[in-house]
């Protein structure tokens, strides 16, 4: 039974709802509209002009591409991680958990700025790759390695709280059968944790095609060559092309759109919850 | 069946599942070399400056400006979103409106929406002749190009990390301690301030925390919002790439490694939080 005493008043809750959602919509929402707003200033045309520019496209050619090689690495990695730390007892476990969360407060120009320090020209590395003819700084081995960092705890985090509730009893039971660990993998754990890793995944690609500042720090800013499309958005901006700015930005943000609708799509028919830090 | 050496099973209790050696061996070894060296990389760098050299670069006067601006502009941040946060946790848990699933996906937009495209949006709304500007210019109040800015983007940025922390305490909340208060004569109020707040208090703390450690690195939606002017609006994480781009290692690698110890305390903090609360959890 609903008392007077254990819930607010009418008045009250309608005062909090309305606080809470013009706080929202300051906060949130006139950002995402102001994007298209601005993308869509001039109409249609011009929007679709400052895509179809060569650097631009560029820009999106490379962003999809560091996405492509990172976001199957962290996925590997976070299989296995969440193998090893789930389905086995060995002490330092909760070290290895806080080892791999660490990329997360780390701020995104020191997660570039440690790679400048390790393959920059003046870096440990830097005379040896130097003689070798190879170039991670300012090239896009660096882009990809700062991203691959930046997005390296998103698939673990959503793996392991998961398993660790799943438990070994199934793949107890299939090894006893006679299944071999890799059979047991794809046809019990794999099943077992798929939409958890595809909401992974999907944060993971997420951060990865939309991460700024540690990949601003190793990639030189080169049109056409270095730019992703967080940077080319900046480049722009910076010349005072804002249609052209807010046109690369509106693809992100309907990328960011697309992610939260799959994720909440995720969350209410398989029950995951999100975590808090991302 | 696998052979498990004694030494192995001493370290860790012995399992039929197979696969330890390659998943442990693999997560370990891609952790040290992304992570770990690199990581390593700064304090080793920075520890090989010597003293003098590192205090003076560290905490030069510019450094201890950009310092305060960044954790003054994140702690500030971190309080509206503690406020606010909790308001919309609360909202979001406790009552029912039309819209309520698409007002509570979109509070994770922060996490989804690169930090690049917040920034210039932040600004296309607060500058002098923005959406929002405009209107505030004539009363005097300036927010792009000053610490206020700052602040505006860093509660964009930080407030999903209040928000998620505290809803799942509110959700587990039992009615029952609030009846109990209620029939004690408690007024609504007094049972907020008397027993919720103090149940939820290490939930919003460790939103706080993680809202803050965010803000203070946070790069790219302020750098369009702040103005860069050093000294007044030069957040750390920008000096250290303004350092960078001068060739001055040395600096950019104190100030990374200063703030890195920073960030480290607050995660300590966050820990120290949620292992108390644990404890006072049980009955």
């Amino acid at each position: 039974m609903i008392t007077r005493t254990t819930t607010e008043g009418r008045l009250t809750r309608a005062l909090l709802i309305g606080l809470a959602l013009v706080f929202l919509g300051f906060v949130l929402f006139l950002p995402l509209v102001v994007v298209f707003s601005e993308a869509l200033k001039m109409g249609l045309v011009p929007f679709l002009d400052a895509i179809h520019t060569p650097d631009a496209l560029a820009a999106i050619r490379l962003t999809l591409l560091i996405a492509a090689i990172s976001v199957p690495l962290n996925m590997v990695f976070g299989l296995a991680a969440s193998w090893a730390i789930t389905k086995f007892q060995f002490p330092g476990k909760a070290l290895l958990i806080t080892l791999i969360d660490l990329p997360f407060s780390v701020s995104p120009v020191v997660s570039g700025l440690i790679f400048v320090l390790l393959f920059g020209a003046n870096g440990v590395f830097g005379a040896w790759l130097a003689e070798h003819d190879l170039k991670i700084i300012f090239a896009v081995p660096g882009i990809v390695l700062a991203t691959v960092f930046i997005t390296f705890p998103f698939v673990a985090r959503e793996l392991i709280p998961l398993m660790l509730e799943q438990g070994k009893d199934d793949e107890e039971a299939a090894i006893s059968l006679g299944a071999s660990g890799w059979q047991t993998f794809w046809h019990v754990t794999l099943p077992n944790i798929r939409w958890a890793l595809l909401y992974g995944v999907l944060l993971c690609n997420a951060r990865a095609m939309g991460e700024f500042g540690a990949v601003s720090v190793v990639s030189g800013h080169i049109r056409g060559e270095t730019n992703t499309m967080p940077l080319h958005v900046e480049i722009l901006y910076n010349e005072y092309d804002f249609v052209g700015a807010f046109a690369v930005a509106s693809l992100l943000a309907l990328l960011a759109l697309v992610t939260l609708v799959a994720k909440t799509v995720l969350e209410w028919r398989f029950d995951l919850h999100a975590g808090a830090r991302h | 069946m696998h052979a498990i050496t004694p030494r192995a099973a001493r370290w860790r209790q012995p399992s039929v599942l197979p696969g330890f050696g390659l998943s442990f061996g693999f997560t370990l070894a891609w952790l040290t070399l992304i992570v770990l060296i690199p990581l390593a990389t700064i304090f080793l760098k920075a520890a090989g400056m010597g003293w003098q050299e590192f205090l003076a670069v560290a905490f030069s006067p510019r450094a201890m400006a950009a310092y305060r601006l960044s954790f003054g502009t994140a702690a500030m941040a971190g309080l509206v979103n503690a406020v606010f946060g909790l308001l919309v946790a609360w909202v979001l848990v406790r009552y029912e409106f039309p819209g309520k699933k698409v007002v509570s996906a979109l509070v994770d937009l922060p996490f989804a929406l690169p930090t690049a495209v917040a920034g210039i949006a932040l600004t296309a709304l607060y500058s002098p002749n923005g959406w929002i500007g405009q209107y505030l210019e004539p009363i005097g109040i300036k927010v792009a190009f000053t610490p206020i800015g700052i602040t505006v983007a860093l509660v964009f940025i930080g407030l999903p990390f209040v928000v998620r922390s505290v809803e799942p305490v509110l959700e587990d909340l039992g009615k029952e301690v609030e009846e109990a208060a209620a029939t004690l004569g408690a007024t609504r109020w007094q049972t907020f301030l008397l027993v919720i707040l103090p149940t939820i208090g290490p939930a919003l703390l460790t939103g706080f925390a993680l809202a803050f450690a965010r803000g203070v690195g946070e790069y790219g939606s302020v750098i369009f919002i702040s103005g860069n002017m050093p000294g007044r609006t030069e957040i750390a994480p920008l000096l250290i790439v303004t350092q960078l781009e001068q060739y001055a290692y040395a600096g950019a690698t104190a100030i990374a490694a200063v703030m890195m110890l920073a960030s480290f305390l607050v995660l300590l903090l966050i820990n120290l939080i949620q292992a108390t609360s644990r404890l006072r959890m049980v009955p």
